[in-house]
This record gives structure tokens, sequence and C-alpha cells, in this order.
């Protein structure tokens, strides 16, 4: 378990500066950030000064290596625009982007699974079939569509909830969380919700698919053979195997909503990473970009590592197999 | 002296959009305390669903639709889900093809057994584990602790069926319905488990129903043969009688159909054609399009008789040699 446990700390590694590597030459490849910089009519002397405060006359290669030993350091570079260090900076956006997202993600979950149970536990039943037909919907319909409905039925024509923005924080740590007001809360419920459809959706049909296959197994009919209850059946036997493919989707979604929660967060104007982002592209700031880009490859691994492991805890047969 | 287990008349049919699929269609069996019944057919003859008929594990769209399954003279059909679970595991157990399927993979093994003990008694986990390693000890298992706490994937093929066995006599059942237990196992470790299970048998007075294609398994284990085919038995009565003096056509068929008795180069003699669809089967016997002794007698379905000595359903039996 530890040889895999460190095997998997040096992929992440080597992934890692791979993932630098595209990065800063991707980006850097890109546009010239010296006319977003400074006016058009500046001296050249300027021009000339800004580009040498910025590192841009050194070749390519120098750049990677003086930006890749700051990053190694801690060192993300400062922003353009915002002219803070980009760390700082995108500290201060992270948590609410963290909480919008792990409301969603785990709120898809934990009613998605559930639903997704009961549905493959009764699959002729008419509750069993409303829950697929709202699947569907929650699969089919547009994030933004959503989002702007709900703006329309909640925020403007009942009032009953604001349309954007994040609402009163508390601060613990340091760090600003509205998911500790009830104000919060009230900003957070319709951007959450909106994010949410899609994935409870992708729950709900996993874990009917996963259910519907382990009550026809073998060992489900062995299990029911011996008399033992359907809902110790289900939460005994069953609820364990099918929570690995689950948890496979879960890490894959959580860090997917992270990183792309974008179109979500521009529409109920939550100060969120995903606005940063497309500001920072729109003004070219390259540092906010690569360090948004390398956090989002850091937050897949991370997440990617922590299904390994939760694998090896549900599956007895992985933790055999890799050690 | 009542029967462990008495079937009467059971038909269980499948409702699918095509039609009902007459799976099992009016089946009698009786068997005693210690004693071992063998249920032999081919693949879709319906001992298998007679198997999870007796033990109320058909799920829809299949339904017993008539017929009585008595266990120490208790009805069962008609018993509403709660009491047929009360049963199940209890006073009737089933073990099942594969031993690799039928553990819970995630599980262990203490675990699943602590599980189908307290599916039916309230017991500390001291008194679960002493009793476990009384099971898992009566089952031949050499180092019952260590069984305990593995994980299926641990445990080798005949393990596994014997952590199965131990499963099912946890509660000292009357009866065992056991569906072809030995099919996936090698060869010499089916011969350890067959012997396990006479011993058991015997030592406990279980009785138990054997389901399986294989006649010779059945020849050195049971007591009474039962062959089905389409859904009802064709012939039952001794094993011994009814291997060395098969009455019915299929019987035959079946016994001639065992590669042991031929010599190398020799041609196989087999069935020709194969068992029919159960869905809209035509009246008559059910045998009749394979077998070469039919005539337009057989297009009325005849019904099982005493003929020398054990019971066949045929008008045109085999003589007796």
């Amino acid at each position: 378990m530890l040889g895999f446990l460190i095997q998997r700390l040096l992929q992440a590694v080597a992934v890692m500066v791979v993932i630098s590597v595209l990065v800063f030459v991707g980006v850097f490849a890109i546009g010239n950030p010296i006319d977003v910089l400074i006016a058009p009519d500046a001296t050249q002397d300027i021009r000339l000064d800004t580009i040498r405060r910025y590192g841009f006359d050194q070749p390519l290669w120098k750049q990677y290596l003086n930006f890749a030993a700051s990053l190694v350091q801690g060192d993300f570079g400062r922003s353009f625009v915002f002219n803070m260090p980009v760390l700082q900076l995108i500290l201060s956006r992270l948590p609410a982007t963290l909480e919008l997202t792990l409301v969603a993600v785990i709120g898809a979950t934990i009613i998605g699974v559930p639903l997704g149970m009961y549905a493959g536990y009764r699959p002729n039943a008419v509750s069993s079939r409303a829950i697929m037909g709202l699947s569907v919907l929650g699969f089919s319909l547009p994030t933004f569509w959503i989002g702007i409905l709900f703006i329309m039925g909640f925020a403007v024509e009942l009032g009953w909830l604001p349309a954007g923005g994040r609402g009163d924080t508390v601060e613990v740590w340091g760090i600003q969380w509205s998911v500790l007001t009830l104000n919060g809360w009230s900003h957070l419920v319709l951007p959450a919700l909106t994010l949410s459809l899609f994935r409870m959706a992708l729950m709900i049909r996993m874990a009917r698919a996963g259910m519907r296959e382990a009550m026809l197994s073998d060992y489900v009919r062995f299990a029911r053979a011996q008399g033992i209850s359907d809902s110790k059946v289900i939460f005994g036997h069953v609820l364990k195997n099918i929570s690995i493919p689950l948890v496979t989707v879960f890490g894959l979604e959580l860090a997917a909503t992270m990183a792309f929660a974008v179109v979500t967060e521009t529409i109920f104007s939550w100060p969120g990473l995903g606005k940063l982002i497309i500001d920072s592209i729109q003004s070219l700031d390259r540092p906010v970009m690569v360090a948004y880009l390398m956090l989002v490859a850091f937050l897949f691994i991370m997440i990617n590592f922590s299904v390994d492991i939760a694998y090896a805890a549900l599956d007895p047969r992985v933790r055999s197999g890799r050690t | 002296m009542t029967a462990a287990l008495e079937v009467r008349g059971l038909k269980t049919h499948f409702f699918t959009r095509s039609g009902a699929v007459k799976a099992v269609d009016g089946v009698d069996l009786s068997i005693e305390r210690g004693r071992v019944l063998g249920l032999v057919g081919e693949s879709g003859s319906g001992k298998s669903v007679t198997g999870l008929s007796i033990l109320g594990l058909i799920d829809h769209p299949g339904r017993i639709v008539e017929g009585s399954v008595r266990l120490d003279g208790q009805e069962l059909v008609g018993l509403d889900r709660d009491a047929s679970r009360r049963v199940r595991g209890r006073r009737i157990a089933m073990i099942f093809q594969d031993p690799m399927m039928t553990l819970n993979p995630v599980l262990r093994v203490g675990t699943q057994m602590s599980m189908a003990l307290r599916a039916h008694e309230t017991v500390s986990n001291a008194v679960v584990r002493e009793r476990s390693l009384k099971a898992l000890g009566k089952v031949g298992l050499p180092a019952p602790e260590q069984c305990l706490a593995a994980y299926p994937h641990q445990l080798s093929g005949g393990m596994r069926q014997r952590v199965a066995i131990a499963i099912a006599l946890l509660h000292s059942p009357s009866v065992i319905v056991a569906d072809e237990p030995t099919t996936a196992l090698d060869v010499s470790i089916q011969a350890q488990i067959l012997q396990e299970m006479q011993r058991l048998g015997a030592e406990t007075g279980v009785a138990l129903v054997w389901i399986t294609h294989d006649l010779a398994v059945v020849s050195s284990l049971a007591h009474d043969i039962a062959v089905m085919y389409a859904g009802r038995i064709v012939e039952y009565g001794p094993t011994a009688d009814v291997l060395a003096q098969p009455r019915h056509p299929y019987t035959r068929g079946l016994l001639d159909s065992v590669p042991g008795e031929a010599e190398p180069g020799e041609k196989l003699a087999q069935i020709p054609g194969s068992i029919p669809a159960l869905i809209d089967l035509p009246p008559g016997c059910a045998f009749r399009a394979r077998c070469s002794r039919a005539t337009g007698a057989c297009e009325t379905m005849p019904e099982i008789a005493d003929i020398g000595g054990r019971l066949a359903r045929c008008f045109h039996p085999l003589e007796a040699a």
C-alpha cells in the first residue's frame, strides 16, 4: 500500500512538471501582453522598461526556468492587471468557487444516489419512471438556460431569492465563507442548484445502473436466500459494491465542476475563480492564467489520488493487488 | 412421518411481453430428512426455477401460479414477504453454482456470516463468532479463524463453496436446496464437496435437493432422482433403478450422452435437437419431437404413472432389460 502511494505521488509530480511546460509554452506563445499593459501612446522608453521589468526580453526557456523556480517557491508572479501576487489573488477567490462546487456536487450526490438506487430497486414503479424522466431533463437542459430560468422565476417573478452576488460572509481561518450565514445560503442556493442538476442526473443514472446490476447478481440472490431483508441486502451488501463507480464519478465531477463553473459563476455574478479566469483571458493576464491552469491540474491530480485511496478502502481486491 | 419437503403441482410461470413462459409446469417432489434427491435436467428444463420457487425467490415477472410447497408440513406458497423471508435461511437454505460470485467480494467472510446469522436471531458478537467458527469447522475448513477474517478472493473456489455451505448450515435448516454447487469446481474438489455433503446430510439429518445436469454426480450422492424436461418431471424413482434401467426415452438419451461409456473414436450418442422454447409449448409430450418412439398418441400429455417401481411420464416406456 505504501509503495503504491509513493508511486502515485511520483507520477503526480511528473504530471505537474509536464503540465507546467505545456501551460507555460501554450500561454506565452499567444499574443503580446505589452500591448495590454501599457497605454498605446507610451514612449519607447516606458515600453522597454516594462518589458524588462516583466522579463519578456529573455529567451523563452529562461523565462520558463525563472517561472518554474519561483513556482517551486510558491511564487506564481504578480498579476499584470491587479498588480498583486497571483497566489494571493487566486486564494482570495478560491473559497467562493470551492463552497459553490462542494455544495453543488455533494448535494447532487446526497439526493441523486438514493433516488437512483430506488429507481434501480423498483425499475417498473411509476415513481422510478418519473425519476428517470427528471434525469433526462437534467442531462439535456443547458446550464446557462437553467440558470437564467431560475433567476427569472425565483429572483424576478417571485422575489424569494437574490439574483446574484455572494451575500454576507463570515471569516473563519482568515477566509470568507458564505455557507455559514443564512443570507449567504440564500445567495448560494440558485447557483448551486443550477450547477448540481447535471451532476444529479449523472448520479441517478450511475446509481440506478449499479443497483439494477447488483440486484440480479449471485451474491444478492444468495443473501436473499439467507433470509436477509431487502433493506439490509441493499445497505449491507449492495451499497459498498456500487460505491466504487460512484466514487470515481464523484471525484471527476468535483474537479470538473470546480474548474468549469465559469458559466454559472458568470450568470450569477458569483465572485469565484471562473469569473477571474474569464477576466484574465480577456486582458491577457498571463500569470493568472498560468497559475489557474496549474491549480486546476493540481486539483484533478489530488482528487484522482483521493479516489484511488477510496478504491482501496472500498475494494479489498484492489488493496491486495497492489501491495 | 411427514416429509421434510413436499412439493405438489408446482407451476411457476414468467409473464413476458411475448407470452407466458411455463418454466415449471406441474412438479411433484417429496423428500424426507437425511435423504438426498437429485433433480436432473438440461439447461432450461426448469430445475433451477423449481429450486428458487421452493424458497420463494421468484421475482417479477415470474410468479408461482399454482401448487403447494410444504416444509415440515407448513405451507410456504402464499406466505407474505416477511413470513417467507423468516423461513428462508432459517428452515430452508440454498447454495448456488458459482462460489466466485455468491459471496460478496467486498465483505469479509465473518461479516457475511454475521449478517446471515443476524437475519434471524439477535445475538452478541461473541456468539456470532463462536457459531461462525463452529459452522466453518463443520464443513472441513482447516483454519476457521483465518477464514473468518479473509475476503472471498483470498480463498480458493472449493473453500468459498465450503463457506457458502457453512452459511447455509448456520441455522440448522431442515432442507438445503443446492443448485449445481460443484459444477464450477475442479473434479477433485468436486469429489471432496460431495463427500462432505454426504457426511453432513447423514450427521445433521438435513434433507438435500441437489440440482445438477451431471448424472455422475447424482449417481454417487442421491437416494432418489427426478429427471426434468421442459418444466415437468419425466421420470422419478430410486437412483439405482432409474440409472440402471431408465424407462423414459429422455433419461435413456441423457445416460447415453455421458461420454464415459463410449470407446475412443466411437461416435458419441446424442439426443437430436434441443430443448423446446417454453413459450407457447404445443400440447402433448414436450419430448416427442426428439423421441424415436413417438407416435400419434404422444400429442396428448401422458400422465406420470408407476412403471416398474418408479414414476415415468411416457406412453411408450422402454422395456425393462
